[in-house]
């Protein structure tokens, strides 16, 4: 309580009420998903904070989510659909009604459905109502879907549902609260954002150990207490090394392996056979193991067995075999993997490598936790205690944004195993719906029979292929999908390859489509591995017909993007404050590890523009062009009410549908549960998220636990409660490289089979990233990366009048030495040249960045015009895109073939591959960002922006002086 | 530190406003010079003229000029809010003493009184503004003993110099004037050496290590900038001139401030009383003035505020 | 009332600002800027918000600096590094001012600025040390950090949401708030266990917001000691020497 002012002391209002109410929804500042306050004053939005019920964020906050004001206000919204009147990239469009756009895009749609679905394109960007979309496409009848999970993070998630049945990205995360010791590879910021700040918090005050592995010392790099300014693309090696020197030391869990791994299952030792190195399995299809016991194969899968984890043994039918440890340690034991073997590759000394091995094991197995929580295990064995190894691992795209991706993450997977630290206290922890059966169970469609006019996908068009006969392909090997996933250039490519689809539709590789309808993804820009190359896709015509070679494109933005110029028919979507969304478990819920959650977004605010949210849309053009999925018995519409409708009452299986809380008419049942016509009011009431806490006994070892397994199964989140058993050896991978090796009906072309064969060990492997092996590595010396600002979303976020502040330009961050060495200094303008292109930018200088690597800021760079800027605004002139120097294919092979620039495994697009050389720019050079595209015109209906921001003046109660000055005399 | 045009105007025009007052109240009750009207109606209301304009335009800078009144009430604590109230205080006696001796032709008795009284305001009210910089500590080249004399010293030299031009005019030169010019523009001289000296010499006091309290771990350098744009703090303090430049500068700052002026004194002296001499009174008078403001525009410039510390200095 | 108060009540409240926490994230900032441009001081005006000198008002700027080797481990480190107004104990900023716009507040001594009274000399800013001051252009006043005074006796909050705003947002828990002048408050306490400092104590400012220094950076020696030992170091290969270790029965 104030005392009140001093005598002479002016009084200052110390309790001002700020709103006329509070609403509380979900940010969408970004895709970390917090749960946010939003208040009202007079109908607008003046203070947006974090919800501290929230289980995301816990009521903090970031630079975005502060600055959602600004976006929500932002003068590069768009208010009315548009056509598109003059050629593409002009920018010319005219305003049309909601009615015209949307029977022009039934229209257009329509008639593709009836004559070939696979000729849409459906791609929708960093989408979260992937639930929705997926299965419109799979109505509609296209395997041509995604979102953008194939360029940014997917082999990551392959890596992990392939390995532990779970995954880095926002879906496991490390015990807090419990680990002694973390190691984070390649972060800067993440999806789980908030989380990890808040847990680097908590680290920090318990005093754990945090090294990060990265080359560049910026952001949580700078608060680790170790950080490792590892060479870019060379993790893989590293790890290897680290698990070297465990096994030398025998500092390996393996009571965790026998229990929970498939280290001891039988490998299959017959060099050209068709079964060689699959899994000895008996008549049932179990998988062996060599008992000690009884010296015999027994099924690997029983409790109480004394399996052995190493040797050669011969099964009663005559084959050899070996437990797949065998292979594991036959490899990774190896002096090739020696600390000083590797060295110099990754750029750190052998003895800093041997130490950090030292570290992780003293961690491990010198400070174990033991938390007195007694579980049960698969077994209905009976333990009283929970013993955790304090390690956790993290990694995000310093590993996936390169080739050689999927490999590396394995191997950080399979090292955590190693140390027994996969959901155990002090570890790395599931979020539910994780863990998963390895893979998870489902297959992508799209095969031919499941593809027809008129007809829905017999599937869904996403999935975790285990073998050859799961691919998407043609009998001659022909790509089914518009992006080639699923095919042999991409055969584990789960989520889909977004940023193959404008290249593949210009070039009619594999074939032409008719629609491209994307959502939400600045494709034209910085999603485009390379803006040149995919603007002429774009722009394309095709010579026969005198149309477009993608010859129509409907996008649905909520902003001025770079993307707009380029589609025919824009759908402008609402805000985030100013629609119904939905988290859903089916998707990318709001789980902790202590419990599965799910959110939604409420509108909070009317929009004041002609907008319509794009969920509304889609389920309105679902119905217009009669989707079964979206259309009542009697032809109409099935949810009328759009997508709150839909949220409500769609259900996916029996009493499963979007949002999991509060389901049966009661409202009392979660997870399953008929549709509760009061779900949305109950979700409000809650401050629109659902969560619920697991009990003790079930938030570890989940893998293993049987009570969670039971739980999870009522639940719908897994279909039985086998124990998951994590592979260390993937059995998946080595069918692929069998089919390589000439066995089985579908073999990939010749062009592919070395391929096939390299990538698809069943153990983690290193490989220097593709690019090098394409280009000349001593011409481009150096590696150049990418980091997201914390304070800068992609894209959206320089519209935003506060978040520009702090970042209108980005400047490319190199070695002090390293410039010095290249007679490069402070401030200098220099050209960045890759094989691919030319970016000029201007230098700084620092010491935390690995002496190879320069870096810069992620999409700070902006086309001059775009999103209602000034067209010489900072982020125009000074700003530079990274993505001009890539390339999204390869360079050319044997055959003329160009490979996507991709994880040859998994198709994760390979950004982070790239290499350049730095020079400074000659005297004649302006001192300017290059290259410069032509300015975007303003788009008809956009309003130029204000040239001074009052913003909270409003809401003064004195009202505003002359001369822009408050007259408050 | 950003030199900003008014403030500039303001100091050295009302300095020389100032001094020219202090000659005039000085000498007038002395008798050394005749109480001719005109005379002090011209002296007087170029001296007004220039303290009034300066003030206006330092007035007009701020953000809010309708509520300049409030700017002489801290007099308790605030230099800038005593010189407001001395320059006020000082308009009083000196206005009395105008008055006199413009109406009555008289500056003896109790318009001497008042002459007096004008002359100290006026050499307080120059003090105040010396000290509204002396007295800021993060500022080094500011927090200087050499600053408040220089500002006194150089408000006596310029008005100096307008008060030899003016008697001149009028006929009533004397060499002793101009020998009064020729000190005090010599002693400003080389205070200003002094100073340069000081501030050239005087060690950077502290880094960033310093700013940040980091100093003990290493050397901190700026990385990162807290923005892209510049702010407001960077625009205001951050403004630092070139080294070579600020030579050349203090070169010119010396020559039309100083030599010039000087030599033109010493021409004053060789010559007879006339015209002529008046005219290079007048001259002197003018181009010191322009000196001045390149001398005050210096002491901006050359001035860092230790904040910009915080924003990529390597000292201050 | 540009004089210090006289009389104080010996509460400090301030800020303490962890650097070994800090990622420099930005939050902070932002939730700052939101509060504060319709807080106490609105608006803080943004000027050419969209163009190309975007130059705003924020009360609240968090840098980012490199330490070159030094004596804490492998070769340096990175720094963020929030900055704000620290209501000095000795504030010139309030001294110099000639209106007593400027003042500090007895009962909590929160330095504050009376947006009515103001008259935009901007002499304020020229005597902090600390870059705490953003003059507004627009609105003709200067402005500064108010320790949210607006939220942290807001009976209109929720008591756990009675503290700043930046505070409130700091996702990594970098930012404290209390009384620095009690000794027993957490504050204090984490001042005294950290080693908390003030920013440039040799001006006297005395600031009341104190900085908790990085902690020593925990990189072990590489040394021989350090690297693991053999598990077997009996004869054979290398390789061999692997497996025997490993053979051993476990049970399932
Ligand atoms: N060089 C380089 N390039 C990269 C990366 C990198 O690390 N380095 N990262 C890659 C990765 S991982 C990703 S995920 C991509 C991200 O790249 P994009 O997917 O292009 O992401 P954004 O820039 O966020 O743009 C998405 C579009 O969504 C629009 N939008 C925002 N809010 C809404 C809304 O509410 N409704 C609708 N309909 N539209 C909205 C924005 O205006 C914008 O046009 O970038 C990739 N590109
Ligand atoms: N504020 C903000 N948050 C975001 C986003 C955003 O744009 N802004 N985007 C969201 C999206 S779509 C994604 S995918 C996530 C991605 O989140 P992050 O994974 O944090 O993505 P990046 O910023 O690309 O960080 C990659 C880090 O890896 C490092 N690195 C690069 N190459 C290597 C390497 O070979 N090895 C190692 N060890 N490190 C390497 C880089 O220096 C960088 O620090 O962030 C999400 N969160
Ligand atoms: S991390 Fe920030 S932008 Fe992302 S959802 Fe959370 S608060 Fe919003
Ligand atoms: S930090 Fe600056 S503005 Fe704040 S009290 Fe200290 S001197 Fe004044
Ligand atoms: S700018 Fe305002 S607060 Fe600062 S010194 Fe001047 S009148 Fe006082
Ligand atoms: S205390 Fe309030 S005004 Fe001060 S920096 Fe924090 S948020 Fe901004
Ligand atoms: S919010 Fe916290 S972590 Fe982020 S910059 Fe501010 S003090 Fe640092
Ligand atoms: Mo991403």
């Amino acid at each position: 309580m104030a005392e009140g002012p001093a005598p002479g002391e002016p009084k200052v209002e110390t309790s001002p009420n700020i709103a006329d109410e509070v609403k509380c929804t979900t940010c969408y500042m970004c895709a970390c998903r917090c749960g946010i306050k939003v208040y009202l004053k007079d109908g607008t939005v003046r203070y947006i904070e974090g919800n501290r019920d929230h289980p995301v964020n816990k009521g903090v906050l970031c630079a975005k989510g502060s600055a959602g004001i600004m976006q929500h206000y932002s003068p590069a919204r768009l208010r009315n659909p548009l056509m598109r009147v003059g050629p593409r990239g002009s920018g010319e469009f005219k305003e049309v009604s909601w009615d015209e756009a949307l029977s022009t895009a039934a229209g257009w749609l329509g008639e593709v459905r009836a004559r070939d679905p696979r000729k849409l394109a459906f791609f929708t960007g960093r989408d979260q109502s992937q639930a929705l979309t997926g299965w419109w496409a799979s109505q509609f009848g296209t395997p041509n879907y995604a979102a953008h999970g194939g360029f940014c993070s997917v082999n990551m998630a392959a890596a992990g549902l392939y390995t532990i049945g779970g995954s880095f990205w926002e879906f496991g995360e490390p015990d807090w609260s419990h680990t002694r010791y973390f190691l984070m590879f390649g972060v800067a910021e993440d999806h789980d954002s908030n989380p990890i700040k808040i847990g680097l918090g908590k680290l920090k005050q318990r005093g754990a150990k945090f090294v990060s592995v990265n080359p560049v010392r910026s952001g949580y790099s700078s608060i680790a207490d170790e950080w490792i300014g590892i060479r870019p693309g060379t993790d893989g090696l590293l790890v290897f090394a680290l698990i070297h020197e465990l096994l030398h030391a025998g500092k390996i869990d393996l009571d965790y392996l026998v229990r929970y791994t498939n280290a001891p299952w039988l490998v299959i030792d017959d060099p050209g056979a068709a079964d060689d190195g699959l899994f000895a399995r008996d008549a049932e299809g179990h998988p062996l193991a060599w008992d000690r016991e009884s010296d015999g194969p027994v099924d690997a899968a029983l409790p109480d067995i004394t399996p052995a984890l190493s040797g050669a043994y011969t099964l009663p039918d005559g084959r050899k075999a070996v437990p797949s440890f065998n292979h594991l340690v036959e490899r990774y034991s190896d002096s090739r993997y020696a600390p000083e073997a590797v060295a110099d590759r990754v750029g750190i000394p052998a003895a800093t490598i041997k130490r950090i091995a030292a570290e992780l094991a003293q961690a491990a197995f010198e400070e174990e936790v033991v938390l007195d929580i007694p579980w049960t295990d698969w077994a209905g064995r009976r333990h009283d205690k929970m013993i955790g190894r304090p390690v956790a691992m993290h990694a995000m795209r310093g590993i996936s944004a390169h080739s050689n991706g999927f490999h590396t993450c394995r191997a950080i997977h399979v090292l955590q195993l190693l140390l027994g630290s996969i959901d155990c206290p002090g570890g790395f922890r599931y979020k539910p719906p994780f863990p998963k059966p390895i893979p998870p169970g489902l297959k992508p469609a799209g095969h031919e029979d499941q593809i027809g006019p008129d007809k829905p996908l017999g599937g869904p068009p996403l999935g975790f292929p285990t073998g050859p006969e799961d691919l998407l392909i043609d009998p001659d090997g022909t790509p089914r999908r518009i992006d080639k996933a699923y095919s042999w250039e991409a055969p584990i490519a789960a989520h889909g390859m977004m940023h193959m689809v404008i290249t593949n539709a210009a070039k009619r590789d594999p074939y032409a489509i008719d629609v491209l309808f994307m959502f939400m993804a600045n494709m034209s820009w910085n999603s485009s591995m390379s803006v040149s190359s995919v603007l002429k896709s774009l722009t394309e015509m095709d010579p026969e017909t005198g149309e477009y070679a993608i010859p129509k494109i409907i996008y649905s933005d909520a902003f001025f993007s770079e993307m707009i110029p380029y589609a025919d028919l824009i759908l402008p979507d609402t805000t985030y404050l100013e629609r119904w969304d939905c988290i859903s478990l089916l998707d990318r819920p709001i789980c902790e590890a202590d419990g599965p959650g799910d959110s939604i977004r409420q509108p909070v605010v009317d929009p004041d523009r002609n907008v319509r949210p794009f969920q509304d849309v889609l389920i309105d053009l679902g119905a217009r062009i009669g989707l079964p999925g979206f259309t009542a018995e009697d032809g109409g519409a099935k949810y009328p009410g759009g997508y709150a409708d839909y949220l409500v009452n769609h259900e996916r299986a029996p009493g499963i549908g979007p949002l999991a809380g509060w389901r049966g008419a009661a409202g009392d049942s979660h997870g399953r549960g008929a549709p509760n016509p009061k779900q949305l009011e109950k979700y409000i009431e809650n401050g629109c998220f659902w969560h619920m806490k697991m009990p003790e006994s079930q938030r570890y070892f989940r893998h293993a636990n049987k009570e969670y397994l039971d739980w999870a199964v009522s639940f719908g989140l897994i279909g039985h409660a086998d124990q998951i058993v994590m592979q260390i050896y993937s059995e998946a991978l080595q069918k692929f490289r069998l089919a390589a090796r000439g066995h089985g009906e579908r073999q990939p072309p010749e062009r592919d089979r070395a391929r096939v064969e390299t990538y698809f060990d069943p153990l983690p492997i290193w490989y220097a990233p593709l690019e090098d092996a394409g280009i000349e590595t001593e011409a481009f010396p150096l590696h150049a990366v990418t980091q997201r600002p914390m304070a800068m979303y992609h894209s959206w976020g320089s519209q935003n009048a506060w978040l520009r502040q702090i970042h209108g330009a980005n400047r490319l961050y190199m070695n002090r030495e390293t410039a010095t060495r290249l007679g490069i200094g402070e401030d200098d303008w220099v050209w960045v040249t890759s094989a691919h292109g030319k970016v000029r930018g201007q230098v700084r200088l620092m010491d935390g960045v690995n002496a190879n690597t320069v870096w810069t800021w992620n999409a700070i760079g902006k086309r001059a015009g775009a999103w209602n800027l000034a067209p010489d605004s900072p982020e125009a002139t000074k700003g530079f895109l990274l993505n001009h120097l890539i390339s999204e294919l390869l360079p050319e092979r044997e055959g003329g073939y160009r490979y996507s620039n991709s994880d040859p495994v998994t198709g994760q697009a390979a950004w982070y591959d790239l290499r350049v050389k730095v020079e400074r720019v000659g005297p004649a050079d302006a001192q300017r960002s290059a290259p410069a595209l032509a300015a975007l015109d303003r788009l008809p209906g956009l309003e130029p922006p204000p040239a001074i921001s009052r913003f909270g003046e409003q809401f003064l109660d004195k009202p505003k002086g002359m001369g822009g000055r408050r007259g408050r005399t | 530190m950003h030199p900003a045009y008014s403030v500039l105007l303001f100091t050295t025009l009302s300095g020389a406003g100032y001094g020219l007052m202090i000659l005039l109240c000085l000498f007038g009750v002395a008798g050394v010079i005749s109480s001719d009207p005109v005379m002090g109606l011209l002296g007087f209301g170029f001296s007004f003229g220039l303290v009034t304009f300066g003030l206006m335009s330092s007035a007009f800078h701020l953000g809010h000029p309708e509520r300049a009144w409030r700017a002489v009430t801290q007099w308790r604590s605030s230099w800038l809010s005593r010189e407001g109230v001395l320059a006020l205080i000082t308009y009083v006696p000196a206005g009395l003493f105008a008055i006199g001796w413009i109406t009555m032709g008289d500056t003896s008795g109790v318009w001497a009184l008042f002459g007096v009284a004008a002359a100290v305001g006026a050499v307080l009210t120059v003090y105040c503004t010396g000290m509204i910089y002396q007295s800021l500590r993060t500022i080094s080249q500011w927090h200087n003993d050499w600053v408040t004399p220089i500002y006194l010293l150089l408000a006596i030299a310029t008005g100096a110099l307008w008060f030899n031009a003016l008697v001149l005019a009028f006929g009533e030169g004397r060499s002793l004037f101009t020998w009064l010019c020729v000190s005090v523009l010599s002693l400003g001289m080389v205070a200003k050496f002094g100073y340069w000296h000081s501030i050239d010499t005087g060690k950077a006091l502290r880094t960033p290590g310093h700013a940040t309290g980091l100093a003990r771990l290493g050397t901190v350098r700026q990385w990162e900038t807290a923005h892209t744009q510049a702010n407001y703090v960077q625009r205001e303090m951050g403004f630092q001139i070139a080294r070579k430049h600020a030579h050349k500068l203090r070169v010119y700052a010396l020559l039309a401030g100083f030599i010039v002026p000087l030599f033109l004194c010493l021409s004053v002296v060789a010559m007879e009383e006339g015209r002529a001499a008046a005219i290079l009174a007048f001259l002197a008078a003018a181009v010191s003035m322009l000196g001045m403001l390149i001398e005050r525009w210096l002491f901006f410039a050359e001035a860092q505020h230790v904040v910009t510390l915080y924003y990529g200095a390597e000292s201050a | 009332m540009t004089s210090l108060p006289e009389s104080s009540s010996g509460k400090k409240l301030g800020l303490v600002i962890d650097l070994d926490t800090c990622v420099g994230c930005q939050a902070c900032a932002v939730s700052c800027k939101e509060w504060n441009t319709t807080g106490h001081t609105a608006p803080l005006t943004d000027q050419n918000p969209y163009g190309a000198e975007a130059t705003g008002v924020w009360l609240n700027r968090i840098h980012s600096y490199e330490v070159s080797p030094g004596t804490h481990g492998s070769g340096g480190m990175t720094v963020n590094f929030p900055r704000s107004c620290l209501h000095c104990e000795e504030p010139e900023c309030v001294t110099v001012c000639p209106t007593g716009a400027s003042y500090k507040r007895a009962e909590d001594g929160i330095v504050l600025v009376n947006p009515d009274t103001c008259i935009g000399c901007k002499l304020c800013s020229w005597a902090c040390p600390y870059g705490a001051r953003e003059y507004d252009e627009d609105d003709g006043v200067m402005k500064k950090c108010t320790l949210c005074v607006d939220r942290i006796y807001n009976e209109n909050l929720e008591p756990e949401d009675r503290q700043p705003a930046c505070v409130r947002a700091c996702p990594t828990g970098a930012r404290h708030f209390g009384d620095l002048g009690d000794p027993e408050s957490a504050v204090s306490t984490l001042v005294r266990e950290r080693g908390g400092f003030d920013l440039m104590p040799g001006l006297g400012y005395r600031p009341v917001n104190k900085y908790l220094p990085p902690r020593e950076r925990r990189v072990g020696a590489d040394t021989e000691l350090a690297a693991l030992k053999p598990a077997d170091t009996g004869p054979g290969a290398a390789g061999d020497r692997v497996f025997r270790w490993l053979d051993r029965a476990l049970s399932r």
